[in-house]
């Protein structure tokens, strides 16, 4: 088979694109998951955390986070009563490996998981230059690490500081709500590793999600509700010192 | 935790943009600010800067080729960067940088250079051999028509452009100081008086440079400087300093005045790990002296030596200034926690891709690009259209 300079011309872009695929490998499957069937959030319990560290430890071990960098953590809030709006706050090595016993004084103490709230009008993805990170149609933010150029733009633009910038791969980095397994019906990580329930995944598409029955009986609210970032990281209980 | 004061969410103990993001918005200043002076001489007809109109264009193409270097450096994937330009993403401020940086190089700065530049570049193919001959003959774009007509049409396209160039100047500066601005996470930054400050610090910190480059080189050159044309250059840069301070103080008072959730945290970070970049650096050393020496070189009657060391003094001193406000913006941005509860320490690595070493080069280097710039395209105003018949 003879080719001429005309055919070469119009098959080497296409073998280009072709060899991108390849390059880029096979997506993983998830035959039975239908992105817009559901709209991802979770609901943590403020009251039934005790700071054991099991999420911090599992997620580190999931999702291969480096060490000092989080895609979620807990923080000890010690909070009397003056200094309602200036709260002690510790989290060392994001909770990881549990908390110092606390000094019998006064006000009061409690844990707060953090994680990427998978903000529904979420400032990092508004801000990213080529659109590396955006919402999927389930509701959960995410990260297209081939594309990211590390400018670490999305970092500075988290009211909640949930970013940043894997030191070897160099891109943003941030919780995916354990994307690779909830696509396949499995809980996150975090939630999985959770003695006491106090972090439970939710899918407010689902009408018999427990979720429903949750928010129409208690009082729950988001961090940094003025931020207006659509947050749907759901907190029951959740004190107003907490920042 | 070494460097880390109170409570930071654990992300946020290193900092993510480093000593390259403060120059990256300084280096831009610098262009808009040294193009802005050229156009006082091309469209507001200020005659008395004349003499530093084509040293101004060319100061403004040697930042210019720089400036997007720090960038580069500072990504994680440099290589992916071209990425911005096939599939910008629309709502992000940072995107349209490349589109406002190609437009500003392409459309303006290198197509008035050009234009003014032109009869220059004819008579110079024409008058030099070797391969300076064959630069300029390339330079000249096969238009080497430099009659009477062919100039004056030169002239007018060449004042169009700068028509455009003013807007595009602001448009380029202001742009940068909407990156910031609209961060509605970091209240230290978000602010919509921050692409107003960013332009006028970036005329500020322009007309010092140009002011001082062309004190500079016609020292260099053993030719007497203008001293019109410093008194009128100096005249502005205090009135444009005025209304930049008047601003960041504006910004200043307006935040002790609300005081906001942020407020306690920014107050106690300015009086402690910003004390000597922003109030010793950048407001007393930076902004309050050099206001006060043009001031007195505005009100009193100096002898011309006198002038002559208070602008090279003001110049340089504005120029620290201006560092040290974007330095506070972009660095001093970073060190507090977002919980408002705690305070990092930034620190500058030396021999690394955004260490010191670096940063000291790119400010270095556009000074070498305009050296070469002034070789090729001599700006000097003796040498304005010397070889070429009197323009119309």
């Amino acid at each position: 088979m003879t080719i001429t300079r005309r055919q070469l011309l119009i098959l080497l872009p296409a073998a280009a694109v072709a060899w991108e695929s390849v390059l880029a490998g096979t997506p993983e499957t998830s035959p039975n998951y239908t992105m817009t069937d559901h709209w991802w959030s979770m609901l943590i319990d403020i009251p039934k955390c005790i700071g054991c560290g099991n999420c911090v430890r599992a997620c580190q071990a999931e999702n291969d986070v480096p060490d000092g960098f989080f895609r979620t953590w807990v923080e000890r809030y010690h909070v009397d009563d003056w200094h309602l709006a200036n709260p002690q706050v510790i989290s060392p090595d994001g909770g990881k490996e549990g908390f110092p016993v606390a000094k019998e004084d006064e006000g009061k103490y409690f844990f707060v998981p953090k994680l990427c709230n998978q903000c529904a009008d979420s400032p990092c993805t508004q801000v990213c230059p080529v659109g590396a990170t955006f919402i999927a149609p389930d509701g959960v933010v995410l990260v297209d690490q081939k594309y990211c150029l590390g400018c670490a733009y999305c970092v500075q633009a988290c009211p909640y500081g949930c970013r940043y910038v894997h030191p070897q791969k160099k891109v943003a980095d941030k919780c995916t709500l354990c994307y690779h397994r909830i696509t396949k019906g499995l809980t996150t990580a975090c939630c999985e590793a959770c003695p006491t329930g106090a972090r439970q995944l939710a899918d407010l598409k689902n009408p018999n999600d427990p979720i429903h029955a949750f928010l129409k009986t208690h009082s729950v609210q988001v961090l940094k509700p003025q931020m207006a970032t659509g947050a749907k990281v759901f907190y029951n209980a959740l004190d107003g010192s907490v920042r | 935790m070494p460097g880390v004061e109170g409570f930071m969410y654990p992300n946020e103990v290193s900092l993510y943009w480093s000593v390259l993001i403060v120059l990256y918005p300084f280096i831009t200043g610098l262009v808009a600010g040294a193009f802005i002076l050229a156009s006082l001489a091309r469209i507001f007809r200020v005659e008395a800067v004349k003499p530093t109109y084509r040293l101004a264009l060319l100061t403004a193409l040697a930042f210019l080729m720089v400036a997007p270097l720090p960038l580069q450096l500072h990504l994680g994937h440099p290589e992916r960067s071209y990425e911005m330009y096939l599939t910008p993403h629309r709502s992000s401020a940072m995107a349209m940088f490349g589109f406002v940086y190609l437009w500003y190089l392409m459309a303006v700065l290198v197509v008035e250079i050009w234009l003014d530049f032109r009869a220059d570049i004819v008579a110079l193919s024409q008058s030099t051999t070797g391969w300076r001959r064959w630069l300029y003959k390339a330079m000249t774009l096969g238009s080497d028509n430099v009659s009477p007509r062919a100039l004056a049409i030169d002239e007018r396209v060449g004042w169009l452009v700068t028509l455009i160039g003013v807007p595009s100047a602001f448009l380029l500066h202001g742009y940068v100081g909407f990156i910031f601005g609209s961060i509605k996470a970091n209240p230290w930054w978000s602010s919509p008086l921050m692409p107003v400050v960013f332009i006028f610090s970036a005329m500020v910190s322009g007309i010092a440079a140009v002011m001082l480059l062309y004190m500079a080189t016609t020292r260099l050159r053993r030719k007497p400087i203008d001293m019109r044309c410093v008194d009128t250059i100096a005249m502005y840069l205090f009135y444009i300093f005025i209304i930049d301070f008047s601003l960041e103080m504006l910004d200043l008072i307006h935040r002790i005045y609300e005081a906001d959730e942020s407020f306690r945290s920014l107050d106690f970070m300015v009086h402690t790990r910003l004390y000597f970049s922003q109030i010793v650096l950048q407001i007393l050393v930076g902004t309050l002296t050099p206001l006060v020496l043009l001031f007195l070189a505005q009100v009193m009657k100096l002898h011309e030596v006198v002038r002559k060391r208070i602008y090279a003094v003001a110049g340089s001193l504005a120029l620290v200034g201006i560092f040290a406000m974007r330095w506070n913006v972009v660095i001093g941005g970073q060190l507090f926690s977002k919980s408002f509860l705690g305070y990092t320490t930034y620190k500058m690595a030396l021999a690394t891709r955004e260490g010191l070493l670096v940063a000291i080069a790119l400010t270095i280097l556009p000074l070498f690009i305009l050296a070469v710039l002034v070789r090729i395209l001599p700006p000097w105003p003796e040498a304005e259209h010397a070889s070429i018949p009197e323009a119309v």
